[in-house]
């Protein structure tokens, strides 16, 4: 047992909690100071709701005390500042939604308060979820627990650093391209994409509406496992929402890997990679098959036309999503508009950050009349051959292993003059978004700099649990994922 | 108004229907007309972050029946789009509507006009939603925004270019308004904009082989105004190609208090829609069973009761056409006949033709509609039924129904006050024939004489002298008895 | 594929962004930048590849026809930069 019980997984945490040799409250208060102390040089939280936690918890202790709780009961989350908290200021991390406090909840958190679930607060994030470094949000960078001159990676930098830095138990974060994984990967947790559909994105403050999934940023596969039983389902407020029955995920994590096919697709291991990553891989590779994997190489042909793809369908919908922040109902608005069109112009021009910009830009342009069928429709066929390549390898095999990222954690400031560049670092985790299919990042081992490395396991469609239980499986094995920073 | 028979005119409309479910079509909010600013408001509908539209059931289903009455094809699978556009009472920044894939395809209607029956094709028939509104009037330093509207169902229904005058034009927006109101899909009122119009409407020279420019006029809230801003601007093209100018794509407000058009010239560029298909709702699949199924429940449309009238009722084309220009004029009529017919003799064809002339003639010299009626149909019906059963005859009829509509009342009780009830008492009549014969033995004579006309004379003479109530054919056989 | 200065002036207004002379030349050149990626797509031939517009095939689902929500006036104004009397306020709209 840790006598700091900020440093325990979910698991833990909530075995603790239920022989009642942990009580919820002290669990959040001992965060709450943890946070304190931190945060400001992590920034991993924008906004904190202490007395809505110290609430949560005290109510909590009381269904624990009364032997009600479930898993969830009591256990400290951190929540990306997208997902809409009735009551509690939610800003995508935009100056253009500072002032916003939603009157209504997300179903994921609506689902996981109803479980016990305490929120601490709500983590910082690229802007509206535009970013692979959260170097983009209104509120400053992110900073790598593991050397604080690095980025966490985005967008979902603000969970993930709560996690690594043990400020909550488990965070939630989305993922449009990527945005749970390589934050994930960069910062040595774990992190999971359910299948598109698999959970409910009322609430979530939509980036790409066909892309954007929310997942649990935990520990471990097991604690993802814990998290995602009680967020995933249909909900009927999400016409997108899978109407499928919720597998016992906790249940069915011991399935180990013997005799599970698992692909390597070439395209994963080819120039880009770098040297700390491919021997991370390597060795990954062959504890997989030590642990009774059967690895099978095979070729996603298509992976790299997933960046143009992406790069013009994310923006596309996005620059859709984007128009209702227009200052008349919500939000910001600009000071004194001379008249409506000043209104719209100067409200989105002082609201959005320039990442923002640029995105809701690329994507007005690549709709516009005349470019629709260059790009747009162009990028839809190539997205369904991106899928198609995908629904082909798994007729082989069962899962796919691959690096989640080309490289670490880079330095603060490194990419953020050049666009290109900054998305070229998604290449092996926005094909996923595309094809729609589960996926999560596990660490994998350190570089020289002792930054950690992420594997990337991808499943079947609504096969969340075959990568949670191989994840699981390489877990019990290694013990990269109960490595902490030095803080 | 005259217009310049060198020119055919084309005319194309667009009519967006707002369908009568309880909730709007994306979210629980109500939908009803008249409400207080923005009390019909919730996150979905007023375009707060984060959440989602999920589309209501009868929607789809009354946007079926209208394809199915139209005679369209359902497509089994069609796809929301989004319409990108800035506006104030558009609180997502774009309109949730139907692009390449509509629901409904390749439909029609005919139009009754007097000389012929012509069809009409209908494009296409999307479903959409309703913006909000913004209001300007009396507002100072602002405008305000109530989006109460925003989240109608609206169906989009497109005609075909085919209407060649304004007067088809009229009559097609009359039937299709007569079938969405017996379908109940739409009130069809036009000055509360849930039935809107808008017209594209060009002309080209007889024979020339392409269509010319068209300007879309807006603002059309009656068939009336529809029918006046087409003249209008028929003759206003006209004109200037006349003059040597050309006619430029644009939309014109109607300005019905002047009876002129507008251009609306935007200040904002040309219109860049950005369509694409709505990512948060997954494509709409039909099964064509359960097309079939709502094709079970569609009501007797406005021509098949026509063929009805026609081939049971025996009523003449015209007729059958006038009574079921509406569901209310319909129902008047087939109320009637039923009283009518229960009390024992059945005259559909007279029933219509107090309909239609008596009537009709009264409401439209008061400007009233059949629902505005101060006769009801029952009233009607005893007053049908009291002549067809000999109890009034049919002048006293039309005296008795100038008071029904004048002042009220119940027929029977108008013809008992005021003593109207027809003299068929043949030993009453045989009394006052005699005093007739006696007080005018010249025309007897000269009846015996050869001179049957003056029969007539003597007739009137009777009918007189019985203040017009005497019953005419039992007046004749009894005066032709005793002068025979 | 470059872009210039006019094209990201009529995007901008499409887009409803005030940008600056010296943003026009940044937008101009990185969003040249980024659609030179896209053109990698070319070299993927797609005739008679069906678009994909959802990740997941499933059909769209409905709701029954009842009210569930909609009063919700004061809660939704109070969210408002401007509200008066009941609506949402906006500089003077003028048609």
């Amino acid at each position: 047992m840790f006598s700091d019980p900020t440093r325990l997984s979910l698991s833990q945490t909530a075995d603790q909690l239920k022989k009642r040799q942990l009580s919820s409250e002290k669990l959040v208060l001992a965060f709450l100071e943890r946070i304190e102390t931190i945060n400001p040089e992590i920034n991993a939280y924008i906004t904190l709701d202490r007395i809505g936690a110290i609430r949560g918890a005290q109510e909590a202790d009381k269904r624990l005390d009364a032997k009600q709780g479930g898993p969830l009961t009591g256990i400290p989350l951190a929540i990306k500042d997208l997902f809409c908290t009735q009551g509690v200021r939610t800003t995508c991390a935009s100056k253009i939604l500072n002032n916003f406090t939603p009157p209504y909840e997300s179903t994921v958190t609506t689902r996981l308060k109803a479980a016990g679930a305490v929120m601490l607060g709500k983590t910082n994030m690229d802007e509206f979820a535009m970013g692979s470094s959260n170097e983009t949000s209104f509120f400053g960078s992110v900073k790598n627990p593991w050397d604080k001159s690095r980025i966490p990676g985005g967008s979902s930098g603000g969970s993930a650093a709560a996690v690594a830095a043990n400020l909550c138990t488990a965070a939630l974060g989305t993922d449009t391209g990527g945005s749970i994984r390589q934050p994930a990967a960069l910062t040595g947790i774990t992190g999971l994409k359910p299948t598109y559909g698999r959970v409910s994105r009322f609430g979530m403050i939509a980036f790409a509406s066909s892309l954007d999934q929310a997942g649990p940023m935990t520990q471990s596969a097991e604690d993802a496992a814990l998290l995602l039983q009680t967020m995933a389902g249909h909900d009927p407020k999400d016409a997108t929402s899978i109407n499928a029955p919720v597998p016992d995920y906790v249940a069915e994590l011991n399935t180990g890997l013997k005799g599970r096919k698992v692909g390597i697709p070439a395209e994963y291991f080819s120039e880009g990679l770098s040297q700390s990553v491919r021997e991370a891989l390597e060795t990954a590779k062959k504890q997989f098959e030590a642990l009774g994997a059967e690895l099978v190489p095979l070729s996603l042909p298509t992976t790299k036309q997933a960046i143009p793809t992406y790069y013009i369908l994310a923006p596309a919908e996005a620059s859709s999503n984007l128009a209702r922040y227009d200052g008349v109902r919500f939000g910001y608005r600009c000071d004194n508009p001379q008249d409506l069109r000043d209104l719209f112009f100067r409200t989105r021009a002082e609201g959005f950050g320039s990442e923002v910009k640029r995105r809701i830009m690329l994507g007005t342009y690549v709709l516009s009349s005349g470019y629709y069928d260059a790009y747009y429709r162009k990028a839809q066929k190539v997205r369904r051959l991106i899928a198609n390549d995908f629904k082909a390898a798994f007729e082989k095999v069962d899962l796919l292993l691959a690096p989640t990222t080309p490289d670490t954690a880079f330095k603060l400031g490194e990419k953020t003059d050049d666009p290109v560049q900054m998305y070229l670092s998604d290449i092996f985790t926005i094909n996923v978004n595309l094809a729609g299919l589960p996926a999560l990042s596990i660490p994998c081992g350190f570089d020289n700099a002792n930054l950690p490395i992420g594997l990337q396991l991808i499943g079947r469609p609504l096969d969340e649990s075959g990568i949670l239980s191989a994840a699981h499986a390489y877990q019990q094995a290694t013990d990269w994922h109960t490595r902490n920073p030095a803080l | 108004m005259p217009i310049d028979p060198h020119y055919e005119t084309v005319i194309g409309l667009e009519v967006h229907a707002q369908l009568l479910t309880q909730s709007k079509i994306f979210c629980g909010c109500p939908n009803r007309f008249g409400a207080q600013a923005n009390t019909q408001i919730c996150p979905v509908c007023s375009g707060f972050p984060g959440v989602l539209p999920v589309m209501n059931r009868e929607m789809v289903t009354m946007a079926i029946k209208t394809g199915l009455a139209i005679n369209g094809t359902i497509r089994t699978y069609s796809e929301f789009s989004r319409k990108n556009y800035f506006y104030p009472d558009s609180p997502t920044g774009y309109q949730i509507s139907q692009y390449d894939l509509p629901i409904i395809e390749h439909g029609e209607l005919f139009i009754d006009l007097p000389q012929e029956r012509k069809r009409i094709g209908v494009t296409r028939i999307h479903m959409e939603v309703d913006a909000g509104k913004s209001l300007h009037e009396g507002i100072v330093g602002a405008s305000w925004v109530d989006l109460n509207r925003v989240g109608t169902p609206l169906l989009e229904i497109v005609s075909e270019p085919d209407m060649r005058s304004s007067e088809e034009a009229g009559a097609y927006l009359k039937k299709l308004r007569a079938i969405v109101r017996f379908l109940e899909v739409c009130d069809g009122n036009m000055e509360e904009g849930s039935f809107r119009c808008d017209a594209n409407v060009s002309v080209r020279r007889y024979g020339a082989p392409q269509f010319g420019t068209r300007a879309e006029l807006k603002n059309l809230n009656s068939i009336r105004n529809v029918m006046r801003a087409i003249d209008y601007e028929v003759d206003r093209q006209i004109d200037l190609i006349e003059g040597g100018g050309e006619v430029v794509q644009e939309t014109r407000l109607w300005d019905a208090n002047n009876n002129i058009s507008r251009s609306m010239r935007s200040k904002e560029d040309a219109h860049d829609y950005r369509y694409f298909p709505e990512p948060d709702l997954p494509p709409l699949t039909l099964e064509v069973a359960h097309i079939e199924q709502i094709r079970q429940t569609l009501p007797e449309l406005p021509d098949q009761m026509a063929a009805r009238f026609q081939k049971t009722l025996e009523l003449s084309e015209y007729d059958a056409g006038v009574l079921t220009a509406s569901r209310e004029m319909a129902g008047y009529y087939e109320e009637a006949n039923a009283i009518v017919t229960q009390a024992g003799k059945a005259s559909p064809k007279a029933t219509a033709n107090w309909v239609t002339v008596e009537l009709l003639g009264r409401l439209n010299k008061e400007g009233l509609s059949i629902e505005e009626s101060p006769v009801p149909a029952k009233s009607l019906g005893k007053l049908v039924a009291m002549i067809q059963t000999g109890e009034i005859s049919g002048k006293i009829a039309k005296q008795v129904f100038a008071t029904l509509f004048d002042e009220g009342g119940e027929p029977e009780k108008i013809v008992a006050d005021k003593g109207l009830k027809q003299l068929s008492d043949s030993g009453a009549i045989e009394a006052e024939v005699e005093k007739v014969l006696a007080a005018n033995p010249e025309q007897v004579e000269q009846y015996r004489g050869g001179k049957t006309k003056v029969l007539g004379f003597l007739v009137g003479q009777v009918m007189q002298a019985t203040r017009g109530k005497a019953n005419p054919a039992l007046v004749n056989t009894v005066l032709k008895q005793k002068l025979g | 594929m470059s872009i210039k200065a006019d094209t990201v002036k009529h995007v901008a207004n499409l887009a409803r962004l005030t940008i600056s002379e010296e943003e026009v030349e940044t937008y101009a050149d990185q969003l040249s930048q980024i659609l030179g990626l896209m053109d990698q797509l070319n070299s993927l031939p797609t005739d008679g590849v069906t678009p994909m517009s959802h990740a997941v095939e499933i059909s769209m689902p409905a709701r029954e026809d009842t009210v569930t929500n909609g009063d919700m006036q004061e809660i939704l104004l109070a969210c408002a930069p401007d509200s008066e009397q009941g609506h949402f306020r906006v500089p003077k709209i003028i048609e």
